[in-house]
């Protein structure tokens, strides 16, 4: 197949950092190539340097064998290239044609002729296999449609080369399988395809070829058949990655967390935990898996005082819990790892140190009397940043500025930090890249070696089913099975997370 | 990272920036209405330094400008105190207007005694009255979820009223003696000292200097100050960390209050010496602009409710001089305001464009 893409010895430095460093990268006609590489490898920046948002330092572009000079994304548009971004572009009060249109509008006199375009738009929409409705509002239809939206949108605008910056970190595990299906349409109508991810399954199962960046570099390019996730994973991150973390052999001790019969609703007012039970003790890990929807959020919001209950008991170390604030949670020995850490977790326009003393501002050493003592803030900081690799450039840096995978490290360490009896970690790994993942869960490993009862409640079956000592299956906000963790195969607990029964 | 260059400390310095950000859209406001005024047929070059003569050419004029600071800064610092919280207290007038009838009742209802005690007395009852009518909303607020903007504007007006009610021809403050729909004069022991003679400058101005300090203070030294930040930039992370959203919005706007009870109060005392019906002109409005103006820190309020004590002052000398009505003060204000609202996504698209140009990373 021809080359249609050829990026040469691309160099792109930001203030301190190369982010690019001397990448030449080909691209076939009619593939789909994944660029693979953790947040920071220089993935992003390279495609947006091809998409124009971006002036590359030195190199040089060719499409179709021609020199380009890209002053900004129109001009990329032109030469037929489209990204879908992480974050959609689309107007929530728009209907799906006028969010397509928006832009290059096909006009009859004064009047939009919204019947061609939508005409158009449909013959697009049936050719790649996406079909929906075109005048459905943006704002009432799932994330799933309104990816498809931008999608149409590339289409629309003739794209040959599609870039997609990680399109699956949003979607469900069946609106993936989708994507997948209109990925392949679109390949076999002939376009090519360049896929940023760093989920290694995404590669695996979508890609032709894969290309693999660390540190601004190409590591290796490979074609995916002849390569595995292993090989993939070592290539990424620059070492073995092991796919199982150690479980250290601790003693259950007494029981911690202890929950009985409570109910719940949810933010609507609608039930949302209907007589869920369960118990965690010391050194123990209970994951609590489940499709997203079956009350995880509300049952961690209960158990860290977040919400209320309307019956039932929750005991923390025998201390009854019922209806105290999330504050008197916290001093009966809750850790709380938030499932939204840019919602709960930080304040993301205060400085790092300010995020790491939150919770603690009326204790010792940071209280002196009315007054806060941010020098040992400031001190406490660096402590932590050492302690759990936090990478910043420094304390007074805003949290908000922070990668993904350093955010999650600041809550995590903040958390831990506080010597819980119970640790409740609500996906902490979402968003996360290989490297933080096993980060994560080592420090959740470290924490069951310190003897604290760990409450996992998580979306990634694998997760769960790597950590934990007992998995609960929940559905419809009841606990509905019970298995020993090592002593399940994941298709048993996926058919009772559908509500199934043995 | 070059921490030295230009670049670095224009983005990288908050305060930097915000103060780069402030004197541009005084200047754009001054540069506008500059126009206005060649449009409008006056001479704006005389007609300005009409207003800076009238704000600082005299012994008097400068009086009347620190005058009208002070009002300005103690609402303007009550304004920011809320803001801070996430709170929007366009309540601040009626604030005021409750600190007044406080202080006023409490300056002619006891006699003579000593005046530092008298002073005191009144002041803190000022305080208290604003603080109750910040706390109301604050409580309604957290209780049952009613808008902070809602019920200050319906406070305000029952506020307005209840002066006017008191000093009315029937009402319970009005002066028995004299015809003026005011209170008594207060005592002589209640009146806040001047501090230059041949000006009305009394020393309330030092109190709100003061005052600006410890709310500096509160803020970013306090423990209260740090949950209060947290609650307003955050309240979802702040409950999570067990920092109670409902009882922070109730002393803030407390707080907030009292501090428009405190303009009231120091109005009357060292101004007004009696209540009148609506005795403060706006100045809980002003405070929106102020602390907007002073980036929401007590430090730079200070700075901005001068500016806006100058115009005040100034406009007067203006007006009498060449016939600009001194109104055209509230478009420069207006201005400022505007361009201060524009600043912000302004400033995040110039510090965005120049991160993408040199930082960039994966964004």
């Amino acid at each position: 197949m021809a080359v249609i893409i050829k990026m040469e010895n691309i160099i792109k430095s930001f203030p301190g950092v190369l982010a690019n460093n001397n990448i030449t990268l080909e691209i076939e006609e009619g593939e789909i190539l994944c660029l693979l590489g953790e947040n920071g490898a220089g993935k992003s920046t390279l495609m947006n340097i091809l998409y124009g948002l971006y002036c590359h330092d030195q190199g040089n572009i060719y499409i179709k064998g021609e020199k380009v000079e890209f002053s900004g994304p129109g001009d990329a548009i032109d030469r037929g290239i489209g990204m879908v971004h992480q974050h959609f572009m689309l107007v929530p009060v728009f209907t799906v044609l006028e969010n397509l249109i928006l832009g290059s509008e096909l006009v009859k006199g004064l009047s939009l002729d919204l019947l061609r375009s939508k005409k158009e738009l449909e013959e697009i929409s049936s050719r790649y296999g996406m079909e929906m409705n075109l005048d459905a509002y943006v704002r009432d239809i799932s994330v799933g449609m309104q990816q498809r939206v931008e999608i149409l949108k590339l289409l629309y605008r003739g794209a040959d080369i599609m870039i997609f910056d990680e399109p699956t970190a949003i979607l469900t595990p069946q609106e993936i399988n989708e994507l997948y299906k209109i990925m392949e349409s679109l390949r076999k109508k002939g376009k090519t395809i360049i896929f940023i991810t760093h989920k290694l399954k995404e590669v695996m199962e979508i890609s032709d070829r894969v290309v693999v960046l660390r540190d601004g570099k190409v590591i290796e390019a490979v074609e995916t058949k002849t390569t595995n996730v292993k090989e993939l994973a070592q290539m990424m991150v620059g070492r073995e990655v092991l796919f199982k973390t150690e479980k250290p052999d601790t003693k259950t001790g007494r029981e911690i967390l202890h929950v009985d019969n409570i109910y719940a609703l949810n933010k609507r007012r609608l039930p949302a935990l209907k007589g869920l039970s369960l118990n965690v003790s010391a050194g123990e890990v209970v994951g609590v898996a489940g499709i997203d929807g079956n009350g995880q959020t509300e049952l961690v919001e209960v158990l860290t005082g977040l919400r209320k209950i309307g019956s039932g008991s929750i005991l923390i170390d025998g201390i009854n819990m019922e209806n105290r604030k999330s504050g008197e949670f916290l001093d009966a020995g809750t850790a709380h790892i938030p499932e939204d850490r840019l919602l709960r977790g930080l304040i993301l326009d205060f400085p790092l140190y300010e995020n790491l003393i939150l919770g603690y501002e009326d204790k010792k050493p940071f209280a002196k009397g009315i007054f806060l003592d941010f020098n040992a803030a400031r001190d406490w900081a660096k402590k932590l940043i050492d302690k759990f690799d936090i990478r910043t450039a420094g304390v007074n840096v805003n949290a908000g500025t922070l990668s993904g995978g350093n955010q999650q490290k600041a809550v995590i360490a903040r958390e831990l930090q506080r010597n819980p009896k119970i640790l409740i970690a609500s996906q902490p790994t979402r968003g996360l890249d290989v490297g933080a993942i096993e980060f994560v869960h080592e420090k959740i490993m470290d924490a069951k070696k310190d003897n604290r009862a760990i409450l996992l409640v998580s979306l990634e079956l694998s997760e769960i089913m790597n950590l934990s000592d007992r998995i609960l299956v929940i559905y419809e906000g009841k606990i509905i099975a019970e298995f020993k963790g090592g002593e399940v195969t994941e298709a048993e607990i996926g058919l009772m997370m559908a509500g199934g029964h043995r | 990272m070059n921490k030295n260059s230009l670049y670095n400390i224009f983005i990288e310095n908050d305060s930097v920036f915000a103060f780069v950000k402030a004197f541009l859209a005084v200047l754009s406001a001054f540069i506008l209405v500059y126009f206005i005024l060649l449009v409008t047929g006056y001479r704006p070059l005389p007609v300005y330094s009409a207003l800076f003569q009238g704000a600082f050419g005299s012994r008097r004029g400068f009086g009347e400008t620190l005058l009208s600071t002070t009002p300005l800064l103690f609402s303007g610092l009550g304004f920011a105190l809320a803001y801070r919280c996430g709170l929007f207290n366009i309540g601040l007038e009626g604030q005021i207007t409750m600190g007044g009838i406080a202080a006023a009742f409490f300056g002619f209802i006891i006699p003579e005694i000593n005046p530092f005690i008298h002073v005191l007395i009144c002041i803190s009852a000022g305080a208290l009255a604003g603080g109750m009518w910040g706390f109301i909303p604050g409580y309604l607020k957290a209780k049952f979820g009613v808008h902070e903007v809602i019920s200050v504007i319906m406070l305000n007006h029952i506020a307005f009223k209840f002066a006017a009610y008191l000093v009315s021809m029937q009402g319970p403050m009005k002066d028995k003696i004299d015809d003026m729909p005011a209170s008594p004069v207060i005592s002589e022991s209640a009146k806040i000292v001047r501090i230059v003679s041949r000006t009305r400058l009394h020393w309330g101005i030092f109190l709100g200097i003061v005052i600006a300090v410890l709310v500096w203070f509160l803020l970013f030294r306090l423990r209260l100050g740090f949950k209060i930040r947290a609650v307003g930039k955050n309240p979802y992370a702040a409950e999570a960390a067990g920092i109670s959203i409902k009882k922070h919005i109730i002393i803030t706007l407390s707080l907030s209050g009292a501090l428009g009870g405190l303009a009231g109060a120091v109005e009357i005392l060292g101004v007004h010496y009696r209540l009148f019906a609506a005795f403060s002109p706006g100045y809980g409005f002003d405070a929106i602009a102020v602390a907007l103006l002073g980036m929401v820190n007590p430090i730079g309020i200070i700075a901005s409710s001068f500016l806006f004590g100058i115009l005040r002052s100034g406009s007067v000398f203006m007006q009498a001089m060449y016939g600009v009505n001194k109104d055209m003060v509230s478009v420069i204000t207006a201005i400022i305001v505007f361009f201060m609202g524009m600043s912000i996504p302004i400033g995040i698209l110039i510090k965005d464009r120049i991160k993408r140009k040199n930082h960039g990373l994966d964004v």
